[in-house]
């Protein structure tokens, strides 16, 4: 016992990094699902090419040999094309994927259809352009494995913090984003009542739009932070990544953007425990009997309001 | 002001307005009177471009409106009080203002802030309000709030939904005090209404719609005085 209360606080770090990377993606199932009353499940692949774009960037820089390689330039410049590609990419599958069926009065099932199949074509997508085979981050030239100090006997990397932070940092910018701001509050309205936000002289399109790119970009960015955490990245990781961030959506309370955030802390926190405690092989196992248990004891999840003013056909 | 000409309106096949003609001139409190289903809001909601007329045109200050986004009409001065209120109940009371002002907001904020305090002149209970969640308010409340939310689009034309619906009789009278005062202040007002007697008791004119049809067009004053088409028309006793 004495041994694995020395590793819980360990485990507690490796959780909150975890948690706030499944939280981050966990915004952009609940921002969509606000707009559209749809889960999204294509942004795992968003969140995956997000991974691609920002490898590619770090590979092209070490092939290019580039010296002097430093977090503190090398970091944006991955982010900022990820993001970018990402939002436009989800922009994207909104305008092909979504928009043509919902405007024809599709009923909820048939843009979540569409959104498997937009999932599928880009996991093919990318598989077919980049190959099969896993790529691998070479997060060791960017953060030396010696940048890393102790806490309460825990060992916390640079990478660590600045994945706590990046992360931290873009969840209070969205937070302030859509509590402050016009821009905010017109999405916000869209979420309540589409119809009277047009009554206001919303573009509800636009803002749907917007949505989709904020969420996909925000997904774009934990891809790179995932990558660089686990080095390894390939085609199908968006999809077990996927599933985790909508459960963090779901029990934080879906449509609850500071519920995505808690949903996802307090996901990334209990699989970490559950490696220390069970065993690392139900760490899915214990994800998942969460999600399950929040469906039956509290659907509307821990930040949500009841689901019936949420409820639209 | 507003003028629609001969329009027709379906929800799928089946027919909500069928030549409905009406005009509002500038500077009226005109009152569209009916029963359930007699096509009042579908004439609020063809105006806005909510649904589209199948025939007929509908013109405000000379252009037409049929054929544009509800957006592009709101912008032209139309603003609307809906039924049954809908306020952003998880936004604050300043934030649904704040909402109504959404079309001006390249405006300086001076001039926005200036509105708002047109608003809370109205309406004080809204100013003591301002950080409140709407959905906390009561009925009359949310009522000055959906009211207030359409004043701060500065509309020339104010639609108003069954202003009177579920509010105490003290408070319609308040309302219907307020909707006159607004009009006084400049803005044109078409008013749908159950309550004929209150509606028409500040209105200079009135229709009645009747199966999507206008059925009786006619001076306040004299629906008001009229009891058969009150009995008729409007369902009172």
């Amino acid at each position: 016992m004495s041994d694995i209360l020395a590793i819980l606080p360990q485990q507690l770090v490796f959780g909150i990094a975890l948690g706030t990377v499944y939280g981050l993606l966990a915004l952009g199932y609940t921002m969509v699902y606000g707009v559209l009353f749809m889960i999204n499940f294509a942004h795992g692949e968003v969140f995956m090419i997000g991974a691609y774009i920002g490898w590619g960037v770090l590979a092209a820089l070490l092939d290019a040999k580039v010296g002097g390689l430093h977090p503190a330039w090398v970091l944006p410049l991955m982010l900022v094309p990820a993001m970018l590609c990402t939002g436009a990419l989800g922009v994207m599958i909104e305008r092909l994927a979504y928009r043509p069926l919902y405007v024809r009065g599709a009923t909820r099932l048939g843009p979540l259809i569409s959104a498997v199949g937009a999932s599928i074509f880009l996991q093919n997508a990318v598989m077919l352009t980049q190959g099969a085979r896993m790529k691998v981050y070479m997060t060791n030239f960017l953060f030396p494995p010696a940048w890393r100090f102790s806490l309460f006997g825990a060992s916390i990397s640079a990478l660590l913090v600045v994945m706590v932070a990046v992360a931290g940092v873009m969840m209070w910018g969205l937070h302030v984003l859509v509590q402050r701001s016009t821009l905010g509050r017109s999405i916000r309205a869209v979420a309540e009542d589409r119809e009277m936000a047009a009554i206001m002289g919303v573009s509800v399109g636009q803002v749907i739009g917007t949505t989709f790119f904020l969420g996909s970009a925000l997904g774009g960015a934990a891809g790179v932070l995932v990558g660089l955490y686990y080095t390894q990245i390939d085609f199908v990781m968006g999809y077990s990544a996927g599933l985790k961030a909508f459960t963090a959506a779901v029990l934080g309370g879906i449509g609850n953007i500071r519920g995505a955030m808690l949903g996802g802390l307090v996901l990334g926190i209990t699989e970490s425990l559950a490696v220390t405690f069970i065993n690392p092989a139900f760490k899915d196992v214990v994800a998942f009997a969460l999600l399950i248990m929040t469906l039956v004891f509290r659907p509307e999840g821990l930040l949500g309001e009841g689901l019936s003013d949420r409820e639209k056909v | 002001m507003l003028r629609l000409s001969a329009v027709d309106t379906f929800y799928g096949p089946i027919p909500a307005l069928k030549g409905v003609t009406l005009e509002v001139h500038a500077g009226e409190i005109v009152c569209l009177l009916g029963g359930n289903a007699s096509g009042k809001s579908t004439t609020m909601r063809t105006i806005l471009g909510i649904v589209r007329p199948h025939a007929g045109t509908v013109e405000f200050e000379g252009k037409r409106l049929d054929g544009l986004s509800t957006g592009e009409i709101v912008r032209r001065g139309i603003s609307l009080v809906p039924e049954a209120r809908r306020v952003f109940g998880r936004m604050t009371v300043w934030e649904n203002l704040a909402m109504g002002s959404f079309i001006r907001r390249k405006e300086p904020a001076a001039e926005i802030s200036r509105d708002m305090e047109r608003v809370y002149g109205l309406f004080p209970r809204l100013r003591e309000r301002s950080g409140q969640y709407a959905a906390t308010l009561s009925g009359g409340e949310q009522q000055m709030l959906a009211i207030g939310r359409a004043l701060m689009a500065r509309p020339r034309l104010l639609l108003m939904d069954e202003p009177s619906m579920g509010l105490s009789p003290a408070f319609v009278d308040q309302v219907f005090d307020i909707i006159q005062t607004i009009n006084q202040q400049g803005t044109t007002i078409l008013v749908v209404e159950q309550n004929a007697a209150v509606a028409l008791s500040i209105a200079s004119r009135g229709y009645v719609l009747q199966n999507g049809r206008i059925a009786v067009e006619d001076s306040a004053a004299a629906l008001l005085a009229a009891d058969d088409i009150r009995r008729a028309y409007l369902g009172e006793d």
